[in-house]
């Protein structure tokens, strides 16, 4: 991005990410993403008189679980106010949402930096709320289309303090948070699904101003590209505005990521007036030690600690520790890996190497990978005991399981003819024939010249067609160039 | 407190509500009648006294996470003014 150094932009971020969840917020439809329209609908989602709200625990224990992994301090006293707006795909004519007093308060998200440091994005809160219904705007020519199976889930809306400088530094915080959460098992970070969405606050002022410029809002960006390009884009429009003296107006805008600009889809002249008010048909809940405890005590282990532990535990070298666990899947994937027997270090270069390859080829998650952990442990196996040799098996035999995926490692090794030869009565005939094809050079051996048993590895792995275990045969040349 | 005419005109805003002009004075007498109402509690000290909330005491009245209670689409849309098979249907929200 060519910015102009003599501004600045200052960027906040709010998150939604949808709970991982069986069932909404407040009562008990499914969330499943996917379900044909209006089908996961209760009287309570579609606002019929006289219903009654009631909360979902496991949406609570959700959302301290990420503030505990945030570091945030937890209210102990909670409760859900309305907040008062008309929208077709909101059915109760208010939202419901924690605007007085959020679930988690405070607390910081650690980045990794360009230059390969690390620096803390402060939180300024994380507060639970229902997500709105679904406007469809092209299915009717005449009318606008609502779908109320999402109206209901259960969302932690995640507000950062204006920390963030850069369009780099957005796409580094909202790639830690997708991998918090996804760890946490909070959301499932599925950002093409909507499960998780940002909104940007973003302004720019002079540098060495410490008043803040005014601020403008792009809403529901829903990719980590787009949130990226949109805040490129809008800092360049915002600064331009500026050097040319013109005003920036409050406005919420939209990106649109075909031409990759914004537009202003709402002025903000008079602040929205939504008279919050505590929702009495919910009871306030309050938050005993001992229930915080427990989620504390269950949180599982997070990136930087597994980080850690395969370093400790395994010696695996920091680079391959962070590849491999920048994706949770991945991560997990490996670890069955190691405990189905495979070698740490060489599982390691399995993941980060033909694994990596394939995903990255087919564009696919590892959740999509044809072979099972222990499959892929058996192959390597068969590399550490010397069977096959790496370039087989990670060419070869990899190539043919990836297609064939039921077939059992070691049996399609024979029927590719992959297995080495390692026994001593099978290389023996070889041996004899290469050692009397070059007898100057075993004169020359014997003389002194120890370079030549490369040659005559080398030839004795021609004449077993690559099959020659080469560690196996080098031993016995030795053997018999001793007499 | 006075209730003018600007903030009849807010509210019935917010509230997406149209009144004619003699309604509007209607509205503004009841509306005044009511503030005043409240305006009572003026005379007291309420200094050091908590808000009150809720009017029951019950704290942690939640659910477990368990699907159940969905209606099918049929019901969902029988009493809505508008819709098709599949969808209630609104006047159209985004002008394009």
């Amino acid at each position: 991005m060519a910015s102009n150094p003599a501004y600045e932009t200052v960027i906040g971020l709010e998150v939604h990410a949808q709970l991982l969840t069986q069932s909404k917020l407040f009562c008990g439809d499914s969330i499943a993403y996917g379900a044909a329209p209006n089908t996961h609908v209760s009287p309570v989602t579609l606002a019929h008189p006289g219903t009654l709200p009631k909360m979902n625990k496991k949406a609570v224990e959700l959302a301290i679980r990420m503030g505990l992994a945030c570091h945030c301090e937890i209210e102990r006293h909670n409760y859900f106010a309305r907040k008062n707006y008309f929208y077709p795909d909101l059915p109760k004519g208010y939202q419901v949402s924690q605007h007085t007093t959020p679930i988690c308060k405070g607390g910081h998200i650690t980045i990794r930096t360009e230059a390969g440091g690390e620096r803390a994005v402060r939180l300024n809160r994380i507060h639970l709320e229902e997500d709105a219904g679904k406007s469809l705007h092209d299915v009717l020519d005449t009318d606008s289309c609502i779908d109320l199976n999402r109206a209901g889930t259960p969302l932690i809306e995640i507000v950062t303090e204006p920390d963030l400088r850069s369009a780099e530094e957005v796409s580094a915080y909202l790639t830690e948070l997708r991998k918090l959460v996804r760890y946490l098992g909070v959301c499932d970070g599925n950002m093409e699904e909507g499960s998780l969405r940002c909104d940007v606050n973003i302004s720019v002022r002079r540098q060495g101003d410490a008043r803040l410029g005014t601020k403008v809002e792009i809403k529901n960006l829903n990719s980590i590209r787009n949130a990226r390009r949109a805040v490129e884009a809008e800092s360049r429009r915002l600064i331009e505005l500026l050097e040319n003296g013109q005003p920036v107006l409050q406005q919420t805008r939209s990106f649109d990521a075909a031409t990759g600009t914004s537009f202003a889809t709402r002025e903000k002249e008079d602040a929205d007036d939504y008279r919050y008010f505590a929702d009495p048909d919910l009871t306030p809940f309050a938050l005993e030690e001992s229930f915080i405890d427990s989620i504390r005590a269950s949180l599982p282990e997070l990136q930087e600690q597994r980080v850690q532990r395969y370093m400790n535990q395994w010696n695996l070298p920091d680079y391959d520790a962070r590849v491999i666990t920048d994706d949770k899947s991945l991560a997990d994937f490996y670890e069955e890996m190691v405990n189905a027997g495979a070698l740490p270090k060489p599982a390691a270069n399995w993941m980060l190497g033909p694994v990596k390859s394939w995903l990255n080829e087919n564009d696919k998650e590892i959740s999509d990978f044809p072979l099972s952990p222990a499959a892929l442990a058996a192959v390597l196996k068969m590399v550490d005991t010397g069977a096959l040799s790496f370039s087989a098996a990670s060419t070869r035999l990899f190539t043919h399981l990836l297609q064939h995926p039921a077939d059992d490692a070691a049996v399609a090794a024979q029927q590719l003819n992959l297995i080495q030869q390692s026994d001593a009565d099978t290389l023996a005939p070889l041996i004899d024939e290469v050692l009397a094809r070059y007898a100057d050079k075993v004169t020359e051996y014997k003389k002194g010249k120890k370079g030549v048993l490369a040659l005559f590895v080398g030839e004795v792995m021609k004449r077993s067609k690559g099959k020659a275990d080469p560690r196996v045969t080098n031993e016995l040349l030795l053997e018999r160039l001793k007499s | 407190m006075e209730v003018t005419e600007a903030m009849i005109d807010k509210l019935s805003h917010l509230a997406r509500l149209r009144f004619t002009a003699d309604e509007k004075g209607q509205i503004r007498g009841d509306l005044e009648r009511m503030i005043h109402f409240v305006e009572k509690l003026d005379e007291l000290d309420l200094n050091g006294v908590e808000p009150l909330i809720f009017m029951t005491d019950e704290v942690n009245v939640l659910r477990e996470d368990e699907v159940k209670g969905s209606v099918s689409r049929d019901e969902a849309l029988r009493n809505a003014p508008a819709h098709t098979d599949t969808f209630f249907t609104v006047p159209k929200v985004i002008k394009k």
